[in-house]
């Protein structure tokens, strides 16, 4: 019966059910490959607006060249320095910051014993990330508002002076890299803890029979297998430096004017140009740099990285 | 020693107790607020504990029938619709991108993945969805430019290399096709990592308030987190506001209602986690791997 089966399949020819089969796959991605074109694709061509002076009334096509006088307009105002260097520092913070904090919490779930405690905990970190940024402003609002603020209504009981956040720009560097902590760490360290979870136990018995100490484990084991892991998330990130979370900067400070000295980031700045000033082109310009800056970096960290260790490297 | 691993173990779940009380911190005083009353509110700022107890923030909140039960309705549309179109097109592409005899493979990965690396920014893609393709003002815009996420792509595909390909073998000297195969076993498999997608697309949506600040004027359309953003917007311009403006004051809900919409809107997104939390840490980590 078998035989037969093998043979009714086989002499219809493999190849044909090979094209015929290939045929399915392709048709499969026939729609997704088009929502990508539509959506990601045509926007880069787009981006001849940056080189354009664009006019509502002319059109994308219709509106005139003027080669990258948007480019050399954005380099002359006296934002471009304060945005770059925003965007930048925040990044960096958040990055080092996020790290740091991600990977301790992940080691001190690995730590405990009660695996359904380890639960609840991680519940309760990562639910944070669950929340919107409108959302968050309003807690930040709550917690920061001038006059009604828990903050601030604590700081009287205790005799101080009420203190206007909002117009206080270098406290933002500190608030808004907790909240980008508070939202972003929880799930950060459930991808740092489950890989854990994929160390060979072996090494931590050999490790106990050698009498290791907890800090050592943690230095020549724990660290290690978490290596590769932390790199290829912290490439994509250092590949986004440019990019700052526009969610972030825009509601959780209520895009309130005062605080732009700190407050104000590329995406921000992109937005507001093209919003309020109406200017397409800068913005185009703007936003065509954040791209070309962001792909180099990504080339580079990846390279870099491949070098010392490919295991590390993003691909 | 026994002693000593304890005393560890406590101080552990300790530790852990005061940062997750912190982390929920913000949550509880939101409540709180929304619980409180009014005129004590005015007079005494907000509190860590509700001043007085007071529901009517909530009932207005309810019953207040045009606005935000319309943007409630327009919000769970689109994010559910979202969800699950998103969960199925991702995957169908995913598939034949773990499929080692796919030709396409290597080109069609590279299309994916370069959209990761590379975007036309926000200015371009604004030009093309409302003057190209006109989903200005349409429910459509909340749908379609989200469906495909690279990421959560190349997360289902690892996903489902992972699956062994006897499996799928097996279905094929049957005389299975792709489809078959694809429906009756890959996706059944596959319930941790297209659970954790679904959980992330449902609330990538539920707490957009991007997309409407972008495209949407028609008042019927309106998302509950970008009302929710017009209203903080509305009291910082009566802040800002030179004296001699007038800034239409009944459009500002008082300070409890505020924050009553508030947990009203981010109930939803705290109420699904559960029933995601059985396939998420699964999800997230094996798809998470680089292929």
């Amino acid at each position: 019966m078998r035989v037969k089966k093998d043979r009714a399949i086989k002499p219809s020819g493999r190849k044909g059910f090979a094209r015929k089969s290939s045929w399915q796959l392709y048709s499969m991605c026939a729609i997704p490959v088009i929502l990508v074109f539509l959506f990601n694709y045509l926007p880069m061509g787009g981006l001849v607006l940056a080189f354009k002076d664009y006019r509502y009334d002319k059109g994308i096509f219709g509106s005139d060249w003027v080669g990258l006088k948007n480019f050399k307009f954005f380099f002359e105002t006296d934002t471009f320095s304060r945005i770059t260097f925003n965007t930048l520092f925040m990044n960096f913070l958040f990055i080092v910051t996020g790290v740091a904090c991600s990977v301790g919490l992940a080691i001190l779930l690995f730590e405990l014993r009660s695996r359904r405690a380890t639960k609840v905990f991680q519940t309760a970190l990562i639910v944070p990330n669950f929340i919107s940024w409108v959302i968050a402003a309003y807690m930040v609002f709550a917690l920061l508002s001038p006059r009604n603020g828990v903050l601030n209504v604590i700081i009287e009981q205790l005799g101080g002076q009420k203190i206007d956040w909002y117009s206080k720009p270098e406290a933002w560097i500190v608030i808004l890299t907790i909240c980008n902590l508070w939202k972003n760490v929880g799930i950060d360290s459930v991808v740092y803890y489950a890989s854990l979870m994929g160390v060979d136990m072996a090494l931590f018995e050999a490790a106990d029979i050698d009498g290791a100490t907890k800090w050592q484990k943690i230095k020549y084991i724990i660290i290690p297998s978490l290596g590769p892991v932390i790199s290829i998330l912290t490439i994509l990130k250092i590949g986004n430096i440019f990019r700052a979370d526009f969610g972030l900067f825009y509601n959780v400070t209520r895009n309130v004017g005062t605080l732009y000295q700190t407050t104000d980031v590329i995406d921000t700045y992109i937005y507001r140009t093209m919003q309020s000033v109406g200017n397409m082109g800068m913005s185009s310009a703007v936003g065509l740099l954040q791209s070309i800056v962001g792909f180099i970096l990504v080339m580079i960290t990846n390279y870099v990285t491949k070098k010392i260790d490919p295991d590390r490297a993003l691909y | 020693m026994k002693k000593k691993h304890k005393n560890r173990q406590i101080g552990l779940i300790l530790f852990l107790t005061i940062l997750s009380v912190l982390i929920a911190l913000p949550f509880l005083i939101l409540v709180s607020i929304s619980l409180s009353e009014e005129e004590r509110i005015l007079s005494e700022g907000y509190g860590l504990l509700p001043r007085g107890l007071d529901f009517s923030a909530y009932e207005f909140v309810f019953k207040n029938p045009a606005s935000i039960l319309q943007a409630y309705a327009v919000t769970a549309e689109f994010s559910v619709i979202t969800m699950v179109l998103s969960v199925l097109l991702m995957a169908l592409l995913a598939y034949p991108l773990s499929r080692r005899e796919f030709k396409g493979k290597k080109g069609i990965s590279l299309y994916i993945y370069f959209t990761m690396l590379f975007s036309g920014g926000l200015v371009p893609t604004y030009m093309v969805i409302t003057q190209f393709l006109h989903l200005g003002d349409t429910i459509w815009v909340y749908i379609l430019p989200s469906l495909i996420s690279p990421w959560y792509v190349f997360m289902m595909r690892t996903f489902f290399q992972g699956i062994p390909n006897e499996i799928s073998e097996s279905a094929r000297i049957d005389g299975a096709g792709h489809y078959t195969i694809f429906f009756r076993m890959i996706l059944p498999l596959s319930k941790p990592v297209l659970a954790t997608v679904a959980l992330f697309m449902f609330l990538a949506k539920w707490n957009d308030w991007y997309t409407a600040m972008l495209y949407i004027n028609k008042e019927s359309l309106v998302s509950l987190q970008y009302m929710l953003q017009r209203i903080m917007d509305n009291i910082k311009l009566l802040q800002e506001m030179p004296s001699g403006m007038t800034v239409n004051i009944a459009e500002i809900p008082s300070e409890t209602i505020r924050m009553a919409m508030a947990v009203v809107v981010a109930g939803p997104a705290l109420l699904v986690f559960p029933f995601f939390q059985k396939y998420f840490v699964k999800g997230l980590t094996v798809g998470s791997v680089k292929g």
